[in-house]
């Protein structure tokens, strides 16, 4: 896929941190008080279940909310946390889109630049620019309820990264729209991370998107980061068992007073006689590229039924006695 | 069949309904174009009870359209600033003078003219001026453009799109102006009208305020209906029908533009 990136400076992002945000509302404090440290050019996403603090965190990041007294925000280590989001100079894209039904798609691409007293001349160039970048040329003069989902999102990007921000706030951009359209998207959304080198933000509830986009997730639950680290390190060294349930499925076996620990892509489904464990499949469920099976293991203290995943074509009938090995962990 | 039936009575029982509201109206406008209401249609129409009531009452009716006008820029320059406060600070308070402030609309009318005239009739040439008319119109219809403006907040998430605005580094003055009026357009053109047309019609609170040198359109009429012929006040009410009659359909015009902005 080229990239039609124009002449962005690269790395011009700022480098984040954060030192003790702490949120509360009232007596119930929403957000434990937060360190973390976000790299210039770095796409960090916020994971976690709605309530967790995620939003909460991105806001105060983005000037929309204020940490409480003795927390306090850094850009490239300057304090801003006085500083109202007008003048952060960050860029954000909400859930909602937040595009303003009164002007047409290149008014709203020009809006961060004509409030910041661009000519006229330079605004509408830097908007054509932006618009070919989100590949929407053409819709420059439509109005906004003539809009998919999907090319208001565009829109909406193209709206933030205009004045050249030098943070991208992402609030679950994704979550309003269909699955398929969702995938679409979200390659876009990475293609321009990485092609323009800005520091991004990222909030979404969806662990595969996490995945995709991050240079780093911070899983979070209940206001404090459970673990932060690469992709990788959070799917394959979780740190505890909310992170390793939250970015997919986590089996536990316990035979023999021993404790295995595996995800499904880890199960073999060999010869019972050549097996590692011996169970029977208590459910199956046919998902096109592959099948998934609950099975119970012959003595195995945990009462939870492990999931696996085998081929479609060859997969185990429901109720059949079969082997499985783990594979060698990494 | 059985459906047709059923449509048929409710039809039926519809223009029966329409014709009890619609007759007296029809009958009024045609008194005051006869030329004898008592004859009949047969002694012929005329425009001279029209004229009449021009040449008598203008001075009410052009009282009446300023006080409107004046009573719309008082509700414009108080209700989206105060819709704007209610809508940006959502508590106790705010939510207790959102209901005080509806007060003047459950309250009767004569009361809240007693009040303004117990409190304020004696201030020296207030009394007799049509200001004091204006602030009556102004408590009664404020809620109206208040209660519009705010709903049409509520249904564009308004405060989505200004943290949107805020994010693009837009100030107080350039949102506002740029983004949070333009889009609660629709509602202010709702409150707008509403405000107009109950404030040409206001006559409860209007009667207890008037003097003799600020009589309103429609405490004339009820002047005319009392002390002149039945083709005068006929006549008069023709007049106060045209001015309304376009309002009424500017409103329901604005409402189906809001409505189909919101879906």
């Amino acid at each position: 896929m080229p990239t039609n990136a124009p002449n962005e400076s690269r790395n011009s992002g700022a480098h984040i941190s954060l030192r003790q945000c702490s949120k509360s509302y009232r007596a119930n404090r929403v957000l434990q008080p937060l360190d973390l440290d976000i790299r210039a050019g770095e796409t960090l996403v916020l994971l976690g279940p709605s309530g967790c603090g995620k939003t909460t965190t991105l806001r105060i990041i983005a000037g929309l909310d204020t940490p409480d007294a003795g927390g306090a925000v850094l850009f490239d280590g300057q304090n801003v946390t006085a500083v109202p989001i007008e003048r952060r100079n960050v860029g954000m894209v909400f859930q909602s889109y937040a595009l303003f039904p009164n002007m047409n798609v290149g008014d709203n691409v020009k809006y961060g630049l004509r409030v910041r007293g661009y000519a006229p001349a330079e605004a509408h160039s830097r908007a054509q620019q932006m618009l070919a970048m989100m590949r929407i040329e053409e819709l420059a003069s439509r109005r906004i309820d003539q809009l998919s989902g999907g090319q208001r999102q565009r829109v909406a990007l193209a709206r933030a990264l205009a004045p050249q921000p030098r943070v991208l706030l992402l609030d679950e951009p994704l979550a309003a729209l269909d699955a398929r359209l969702r995938d679409t998207l979200r390659v876009e959304i990475d293609r321009l991370l990485r092609s323009l080198g800005i520091t991004a933000i990222y909030v979404t509830h969806d662990q595969s998107e996490a995945m995709a986009l991050g240079d780093r997730i911070a899983v979070m639950e209940k206001g404090v980061v459970a673990q932060i680290g690469t992709p990788e390190d959070i799917y394959f060294r979780p740190s505890n068992a909310f992170v390793s349930d939250f970015v997919g499925t986590m089996n536990t076996i316990l035979h023999n007073g021993a404790r295995y620990l595996f995800r499904p892509e880890d199960i073999e489904l060999v010869d019972r006689s050549s097996a590692q464990f011996s169970g029977t499949v208590v459910q199956r469920q046919f998902l096109g590229d592959h099948v998934q099976l609950a099975i119970a293991i012959d003595g195995n203290q945990e009462q939870r039924p492990v999931t696996a995943r085998a081929d479609s074509r060859t997969a185990p009938p429901l109720n059949a006695s079969v082997g499985l090995t783990l594979r060698p962990s990494h | 069949m059985k459906r047709s039936i059923h449509f048929r009575w409710l039809l039926v029982f519809t223009l029966c309904v329409s014709m009890f509201l619609v007759l007296p109206v029809v009958m009024s406008i045609m008194a005051g174009l006869t030329k004898n209401y008592f004859v009949g249609l047969s002694s012929g129409l005329t425009l001279d009870w029209v004229i009449k009531v021009w040449s008598e009452y203008h001075r009410s009716i052009v009282l009446s359209v300023g006080i409107a006008l004046a009573c719309l820029m008082c509700t414009l320059l108080l209700g989206i600033p105060a819709a704007y406060v209610l809508f940006k600070r959502s508590n106790a308070w705010t939510r207790t003078a959102e209901e005080l402030l509806m007060m003047p609309v459950a309250l009767p009318g004569i009361a809240t003219a007693l009040a303004l005239i117990t409190m304020y009739g004696a201030v020296g040439e207030f009394r007799s001026h049509w200001s004091f008319i204006l602030v009556g119109h102004v408590l009664f219809t404020l809620p109206f453009m208040v209660r519009s403006v705010l709903a049409v907040m509520h249904s564009i998430e308004l405060n989505i799109l200004e943290e949107g605005a805020r994010s693009l580094g837009a100030s107080f003055r350039q949102r506002f102006f740029q983004v949070v009026l333009p889009n609660c357009a629709p509602g202010i053109l709702a409150g707008s009208l509403m405000v107009l047309t109950l404030s040409m019609g206001e006559f409860n609170m209007t009667l207890l305020l008037h003097t003799p040198f600020t009589q309103t359109l429609p405490v004339g009429l009820a002047d005319a209906y009392a002390s002149l012929r039945i083709e005068v006040a006929s006549a008069y009410t023709v007049i106060f029908f045209f001015i309304l009659i376009p309002l009424l359909v500017a409103m329901q015009a604005s409402k189906r533009l809001t409505q189909s902005k919101t879906n």
